[in-house]
């Protein structure tokens, strides 16, 4: 049989990055094939090639045996291939129906290509179980939904080979087993699947053969069945890897952190924050699970200090005002114990464009420590002691000088991290630590929090990825559209019943 | 009170007025449907305005005006297309650059071609468009007797020029061409998220430069009405921020072709009461009445804003309401009734205020095409 995809010896690089370097890869139809890296391995990078996003500098396409080129995005269409990219490519304020047709209309006016969409929309739903409302818009539906709504894109653009792009980043253990659920029809239907992730469970979960690539370059391809996890990990990172953090019982003291009744209110007029309760002690790590989008990201502003809030924060027994009138003042609640990993560290956690020596003072930069005298800093003593900090974090390359932009994403957290850390915090806040790091990188940050609370800290760690939640936490709290929905401890509890919990699906049901 | 005749004649200048306003709303509304925000509608307006009334003047053709003005605009369109599409750079900047080119090309150019202190020559018949005269419509001689359902007629719907009713059929094919094409809907598309098109294999590139001509085009047309219709030549800046006041009006209207149509009916409104009446006289205690409120609507709004809400419009409002008091003791000896005169200049900066206003925001929250602004750059 042809392999529904051949390629060889592409290769690609982004002006000295060298993304994809003579990759050689076949996928048989009617399987679904995993592309497992680390982040910055080259995995979307080659996908993006096939789709015809970007142009590869050399090497060959073949599609069903023949060699084709494919200069943009429509030439990928028209061999079949569709790709469901990590982030939606869809036009929020549109209806399914506007989005599936954008592109592939039928004829100059719209009203016949809709309604033609409509009935073909109608026997894919039932072919593939694919239900979505086609008249619902984007930004009103869930990003499950969404995702749907992408896949049917490419159906109805009659892909055969379909490629997905980390795509359970967004959903919850229950989406991403409706997602698989899916893919295996499709698979069943003879359509090729093409899965990017770096998250080794789906791999072994549902692949049929498996590539792994490591900075740019393909290191094997393998049959599901005949690896590991392990030995997958370790042929992502080029060295051992430890996937499971190495952590002794918390021994928890008195409490850091007391939230009393916070609610909070955006800029929009709606609720993102409803009456949480919840208490952080010293010595332990209390994780926040949650899908993306439902009150964590404004948990931690609140307590970060930039956005305004009723209720009532206690650090260390005093209450910090959280009226409108203070709002903004993170110098104050620093200089109290409090430390801050933000969620988007190239928007909260650095100056992109700045050095990471000054990155690496911000927030503490009028401390008596930074100052040379009543006017200057002292920059040398801050440059050398970041070099110093940047060693000891492992951040490469500990250059000070280098501009936060040019380090990788892993690093760039480390800077960030040993920023908060090294200024011995009572209390940490830690948003989304691992977020586009690379394994190995991973492994350290973990490392670091975990002995920041063995020296008797408080920390407060959110995270989308439960993998992480359930490794790092002492305890776990789940939220769901802004409200707190229950407790578990992270050994007596399972992804499913955390995964119901983050769904939304009550306390009593969950259990 | 004012007559029914006079209200016909204020809603007439209204139109005609609006009409320049209505076609570079349009051109803005493409533009930025598609994702290029375009504060260069002012410069292309008066470059077309100066193009055509010259090459009106010298051929005596009013259509070789409004051919070489719609030229000229989309020239300066596509400029703005090429710095701000293809090179990627601030759409803003390069707007801002189409405005100062234009205001101070046309005034120097003029010079050089007429030598009449940056004017053209005053434009003969042929060289304008004329005023359509519906079948039956009464002469403005006879207007007085007519009945009202014939002064409606004659005065308002009859009398213009070819282009203010090409600016109102712009409305509907507008609405059409956004919301029942396939060009429509790709067009917005790229405005909202550039990426989903480009994912869809459709040009972004190819649909943004399509919506800047489109809407250096109807620029175009605009700035030959203002010069060949409105007036009979070319003055110096005598486009008059209108291509700013139609950017609110854009604003006001949501980015919609139905919505900008009453807004620059609206906008058009104010200037023809601006034009018309010069001197109105309103009793004091109407008028700082009027104003006491005003205030007291400005403090009530910003009572549970920040600190620099507070301190901007609650200045505004002190200011206000102290004129309202020096009102008062004005005509403190003669009586509250007294006539007081408003000054002139009130009236004629009535459509600039309202455009700050709008724009200030306090019409409601206007979202703006998502991606307007940002050059497209495909993600890595």
């Amino acid at each position: 049989m042809e392999p529904a995809i051949e390629l060889k010896k592409i290769s690609k690089s982004f002006g000295p990055v060298q993304a994809n370097k003579d990759i050689n890869i076949s996928v048989m139809p009617g399987t679904i094939h995993g592309i497992i890296g680390e982040n910055g391995a080259g995995k979307s990078t080659l996908m993006s090639i096939l789709y015809g996003f970007y142009k590869a500098d050399a090497g060959e396409i073949f599609v069903d045996g023949k060699k084709i080129s494919i200069p943009d995005s429509q030439a990928a269409i028209a061999v079949g291939i569709g790709m469901v990219f990590q982030h939606f490519k869809l036009v929020e304020n549109f209806s399914v129906l506007e989005n599936i047709v954008l592109g592939a209309e039928s004829g100059a006016l719209l009203s016949p290509s809709l309604s033609k969409a409509r009935t073909e929309l109608a026997e894919l739903a039932s072919e593939y179980e694919l239900n979505v409302d086609p008249d619902a818009i984007i930004e009103d539906i869930g990003v499950g939904m969404q995702q749907r709504v992408e896949i049917l894109k490419a159906l109805y653009r009659k892909a055969n080979i379909l490629i997905l792009d980390e795509p359970t980043g967004v959903l919850t253990p229950a989406e991403a087993d409706q997602l698989f659920r899916i893919l295996k029809r499709l698979r069943e239907e003879g359509k090729t699947i093409i899965l990017i992730t770096h998250k080794l469970r789906e791999i072994m979960d549902i692949t049929d053969t498996v590539s792994v690539m490591r900075q740019g370059e393909m290191t094997a391809t393998l049959k599901t069945d005949d690896t590991s996890p392990e030995d997958l990990a370790e042929l992502m990172v080029g060295r051992k890897v430890l996937l499971r953090v190495d952590k002794t019982p918390a021994k928890p003291t008195d409490p850091v952190l007391e939230i009393q009744n916070l609610s909070m209110v955006d800029d929009f007029g709606v609720k993102r924050l409803k009456n949480i309760n919840l208490t952080v002690k010293a010595g332990e790590i209390l994780g926040i699970a949650g899908v993306a989008g439902n009150g964590q990201s404004e948990l931690l502003q609140v307590l970060g200090g930039y956005s305004a809030a009723t209720g009532v924060i206690k650090l260390n027994g005093s209450e910090i005002d959280l009226s409108t009138s203070v709002s903004g003042d993170g110098q104050a609640r620093r200089a109290m114990g409090m430390a801050h990993v933000p969620e988007d560290r190239q928007r909260e956690g650095l100056i992109m464009d700045f050095m990471a020596w000054e990155n690496a003072v911000f927030g503490y930069h009028r401390e008596k420590s930074n100052q040379a005298n009543r006017f200057f800093m002292d920059n040398n003593a801050i440059r050398k002691e970041t070099e110093e900090k940047m060693k000891r974090f492992d951040v490469r390359p500990p250059n000070p000088k280098l501009t936060a932009k040019n380090f990788s994403g892993g690093n760039q957290q480390k800077i960030v991290l040993a920023r908060e850390i090294e200024r011995n915090p009572d209390l940490l806040l830690v948003g989304q630590p691992t977020r586009g790091v690379d394994i190995g990188a991973i492994e350290f940050i973990h490392q670091q929090i975990v002995a920041l609370r063995d020296q008797g800290k408080a920390i407060l760690l959110i995270s989308v990825e439960l993998d992480e939640i359930l490794s790092l936490s002492d305890r776990v709290l789940v939220m769901f559209d802004g409200e707190i929905m229950g407790e578990r401890q992270p050994e007596n509890t399972n992804e499913k019943e955390l995964g119901l919990l983050m769904a939304g699906v009550s306390e009593e049901f969950a259990q | 009170m004012i007559d029914f005749l006079t209200l016909l004649q204020v809603l007439d200048s209204s139109l005609r007025l609006a009409t320049p306003l209505l076609l570079v709303c349009l051109a803005g509304l493409f533009s930025e449907r598609a994702g290029i925000f375009d504060i260069g509608l002012e410069g292309k307006l008066l470059a077309a305005a100066f193009v055509s009334a010259a090459f009106a003047a010298i051929t005596g053709s009013v259509w070789i005006g409004l051919l070489a003005g719609s030229l000229a605009s989309i020239m300066l369109s596509l400029l703005h297309g090429l710095a701000s599409i293809t090179l990627r750079g601030d759409q803003i900047i390069s707007g801002v650059a189409i405005n100062f080119l234009a205001a101070g090309l046309t005034v120097v150019v003029a010079q050089d071609m007429f030598g009449q202190g940056g004017r053209t020559p005053p434009l003969k018949s042929g060289g304008r468009f004329e005023p359509i005269n519906f079948p039956g419509a009464t002469s403005s001689k006879e207007m007085n007797e007519a009945g009202p359902l014939m002064q409606l007629y004659s005065e308002l719907l009859s009398g213009h020029s070819l282009l203010v009713y090409t600016a109102l059929l712009t409305v509907p094919l507008s609405w059409f061409i956004l919301y029942k094409t396939r060009y429509g809907l790709r067009l917005r598309a790229v405005g909202e998220n550039p990426a989903a098109v480009d994912t869809a294999g459709i040009s972004v590139v190819g649909l943004r430069y399509s919506a800047v001509i489109i809407g250096g085009v109807l620029c175009g047309i605009a700035g030959a009405y203002i010069a060949t219709s409105l007036q009979a030549n070319f003055t110096k800046d005598m486009s008059a921020g209108r291509g700013f006041i139609a950017l609110a009006a854009l604003i006001f209207a949501k980015w919609r072709p139905w919505y900008a149509l009453s807004a620059c009916l609206l906008f058009g409104f104010f200037f023809a009461v601006d034009t018309r009446f010069q001197n109105i006289l309103l009793p004091a205690w109407f008028l700082s009445g009027f104003l006491i409120l005003v205030a007291l609507g400005l403090i009530s709004y910003v009572w549970k804003k920040d600190y620099l809400d507070k301190a901007v419009l609650g200045g505004l409002a002190l200011g206000i309401s102290v004129i309202a008091f020096m009102v008062i003791f004005s005509v403190w000896d003669t009586g509250i009734s007294r006539q007081i005169k408003i000054p002139v200049v009130f009236i004629q900066s009535l459509p600039y205020v309202l455009t700050v206003v709008v724009l200030a925001g306090f019409v409601g929250k206007a979202i703006p095409p998502r991606a307007g602004g940002q050059p497209y750059v495909k993600e890595r």
